[in-house]
C-alpha cells in the first residue's frame, strides 16, 4: 500500500527507522523465546542466563520507539495511514516487549525444574512453543510486508495455542496425581505453558495492529 | 425544463454516478442530506475558457462545520465563493448548475444578491475591518439593512454580535476606537462580529486564520466551535490540523473536482480515496 514518498523526505526516514526498530524488536523477542525453550529442553543454564541479560536490549529499543513515535507525532502531525502506522508501532513495541519478558520468564525457570519427569515423556509443551514462535514470526513478517492476509492467519492460529494450553493443563494435573514428586517441575511448566499461551495472544495483538494500520479497521470486528 | 425537473435529473445523475464500481464495495458517504441548508448540484465554474470547478455536488447542513481542503488552485475558494455569488464580482467568471439556500435557487434572476450576502456572510483570509470605529464596523450591516429600529436596539445588536464573536470583553470599553487599531486576531473576530450582526444563516470563512498567530487562531477555532449549530459554517483552510479540529465534515478538492466528501473523523484517519490520502499525508505531487 504505502508507496509514494512524502514530500518531506525526513518524514520517510523517521517512519522507516521506527519500522526497522519494531522489526528488530520482533526478531529479538522471537529469538529469545526460541532460545529459552531450547535452553529448557537442554537444561542449558548458561544460555538461559544470556537470554535474561538480552531482554534489557529489547526494553531499551521499546523506550526508543516510544520516544521516536511521540516525537514524530509532535513534529509531523501525521494523518491517515501514517498516523495508524505510528499508533500500531507504539502498541506493538509494548506488546513485543511483553513477548520478550515471557521469553525471559521461561529462561529463568531453566535449572529450577528439579527434574524432567514430565518433559521427557510429553513433547506437547514444545509443540505449543513452536506454534507460538511461528505466530510471532508470522506477525512480524506480516508487519514487514504489510500483509493483511498473513495477519489474519496469525489470529486463526491462536486457537491452536489456546487448545494446547488447555490440554496441557489436564495433562499436568494427571501427571502430578501419578507422580507427586514432580510437583515442582509441573508448577514451573504450568507457568511456562501460560507464558506461551500469552505469547500467542500477544502475537495476535501484533497481527491485529498490522491489520489496523493497513486497513483502518479492527480485525476483531471481522472475527466477532 | 422546469427548475424541479432539472434538479431531479441532476439528482438522478449523481445517484447513477454513486452506483459506479468504486462506490460499490465501499460504503459511500451520501452527498445528499435530509435537510440541507445549502444544496449544490452539478456546479461548474469557468474563468473565461478555463474551467475551475467541474460538476461539484455537495450539501451543507446546519449541524456540522464543513471544511474544504485541497492544494492551491484546486478550486475550493472558488467553490466557496459561488455559495454567496461572490464570483459575480469577477467579470469573466461564469457559474453553471444549481445552488440552493433552503431550497431557493440563489442564481435565480429574482434573487436579491445584497440580501443573499446578508444571509450568507463571509470572512476573508486577511482581516478587512472598515476604517471606522469598532462600533460602526459592527453596526454598518444592521444600519444598511434596516435591522434596528433605534439606537438602543442597534447597541444591543452590536453588543450581542461582539459577544458571540468572543470580542466583547476585550473592546467593550473602547467601542469608539478604530477597528483597524486592533490586533490581527481581534480584527478577524471583529469581521466575524460584523458578519454575525446581520443575522446570517450561513458563514463562509476563507482561510480565516492564515494571517494569525497560534493564540489568535485558537480563539477563532473556539469561536467556530461556539457558533456551530447557530449558523451553517463552511471553512476553507490549508491547515489540515485545523480542518480536523474544527469541522465535522470535510470535502477534498483536487483540480476543480470534489474527490471525497465525508465525516472528518474518517477522512483524516481512513480516507477512501488514494488522492485524499496522498494529500493529507503529505505525499501529494
Amino acid at each position: 500500500m504505502n508507496q509514494a514518498g512524502h514530500t518531506v523526505k525526513a518524514f520517510d526516514d523517521e517512519m522507516s527507522d521506527i519500522r526497522g526498530m519494531i522489526s528488530d524488536m520482533g526478531a529479538r523477542a522471537e529469538a529469545a523465546v526460541e532460545a529459552a525453550m531450547n535452553a529448557l529442553r537442554d537444561n542449558d543454564v548458561e544460555s538461559a542466563r544470556e537470554i535474561v541479560k538480552g531482554d534489557k536490549e529489547i526494553d531499551a529499543i521499546e523506550a526508543t520507539v516510544e520516544r521516536r513515535v511521540v516525537r514524530t507525532i509532535a513534529l509531523r502531525a501525521p494523518m491517515a495511514d501514517d498516523l495508524r502506522d505510528l499508533v500500531a508501532a507504539l502498541k506493538m513495541s509494548g506488546v513485543i516487549e511483553r513477548i520478550g519478558d515471557y521469553g525471559k520468564n521461561v529462561a529463568k525457570r531453566v535449572g529450577a525444574l528439579e527434574g524432567h519427569g514430565f518433559l521427557d515423556s510429553n513433547p506437547q509443551l514444545f509443540r505449543m512453543a513452536d506454534i507460538a514462535i511461528e505466530m510471532v514470526h508470522m506477525a512480524m513478517e506480516a508487519y514487514a510486508r504489510r500483509d493483511v492476509d498473513m495477519a489474519r492467519a496469525v489470529c486463526v492460529r491462536d486457537d491452536d495455542v489456546d487448545q494446547l494450553h488447555k490440554e496441557l493443563f489436564v495433562d499436568f494435573i494427571a501427571h502430578v496425581a501419578k507422580h507427586p514428586t514432580d510437583a515442582t517441575e509441573i508448577a514451573h511448566l504450568l507457568s511456562i505453558s501460560k507464558n506461551l499461551e500469552r505469547i500467542g495472544d500477544h502475537a495476535t495483538n501484533c497481527a491485529e495492529m498490522v491489520y489496523f494500520s493497513q486497513t483502518g479497521s479492527n480485525l476483531g470486528d471481522e472475527f466477532d | 425544463m422546469t427548475d424541479d425537473n432539472r434538479r431531479n435529473e441532476q439528482l438522478a445523475r449523481i445517484a447513477r454516478n454513486n452506483m459506479g464500481e468504486a462506490a460499490a464495495d465501499v460504503p459511500s458517504e451520501p452527498i445528499g442530506l435530509a435537510d440541507p441548508k445549502i444544496s449544490a448540484r452539478g456546479v461548474n465554474v469557468f474563468y473565461g475558457a478555463k474551467q475551475a470547478i467541474k460538476d461539484v455536488s455537495i450539501d451543507v447542513g446546519m449541524d456540522n462545520v464543513v471544511a474544504f481542503i485541497g492544494p492551491s488552485g484546486c478550486g475550493k475558494s472558488t467553490f466557496l465563493r459561488t455559495l454567496n455569488r461572490m464570483n459575480d464580482t469577477i467579470p469573466i467568471a461564469r457559474v453553471e448548475g444549481d445552488i440552493r439556500l433552503d431550497g431557493e435557487d440563489i442564481y435565480s434572476p429574482k434573487m436579491d444578491v445584497v440580501q443573499l450576502r446578508a444571509r450568507v456572510g463571509m470572512v476573508f483570509q486577511k482581516p478587512n475591518p472598515f476604517p471606522k470605529s469598532i462600533y460602526d464596523n459592527v453596526a454598518y450591516g444592521p444600519r444598511i439593512h434596516g435591522l434596528a429600529s433605534g439606537k438602543a436596539e442597534l447597541d444591543e445588536i452590536v453588543e450581542r454580535s461582539l459577544q458571540r464573536a468572543g470580542l466583547w470583553n476585550e473592546v467593550s470599553d473602547r467601542l469608539s476606537d478604530s477597528g483597524t487599531a486592533l490586533s490581527g486576531g481581534q480584527q478577524q473576530r471583529l469581521c466575524i462580529a460584523r458578519a454575525i450582526a446581520v443575522d446570517p444563516e450561513v458563514i463562509l470563512m476563507d482561510e480565516p486564520c492564515s494571517a494569525l498567530d497560534p493564540i489568535a487562531t485558537a480563539k477563532i477555532e473556539e469561536l467556530i466551535h461556539a457558533l456551530r449549530g447557530q449558523y451553517a459554517i463552511v471553512i476553507v483552510t490549508h491547515n489540515m490540523q485545523q480542518a480536523a479540529r474544527v469541522s465535522q465534515r470535510t470535502a477534498f478538492f483536487h483540480l476543480g473536482t470534489l474527490v471525497e466528501y465525508g465525516k472528518t473523523s474518517e477522512i483524516f484517519t481512513n480516507p477512501r480515496e488514494e488522492k485524499t490520502k496522498d494529500y493529507i499525508t503529505g505525499r501529494y505531487g
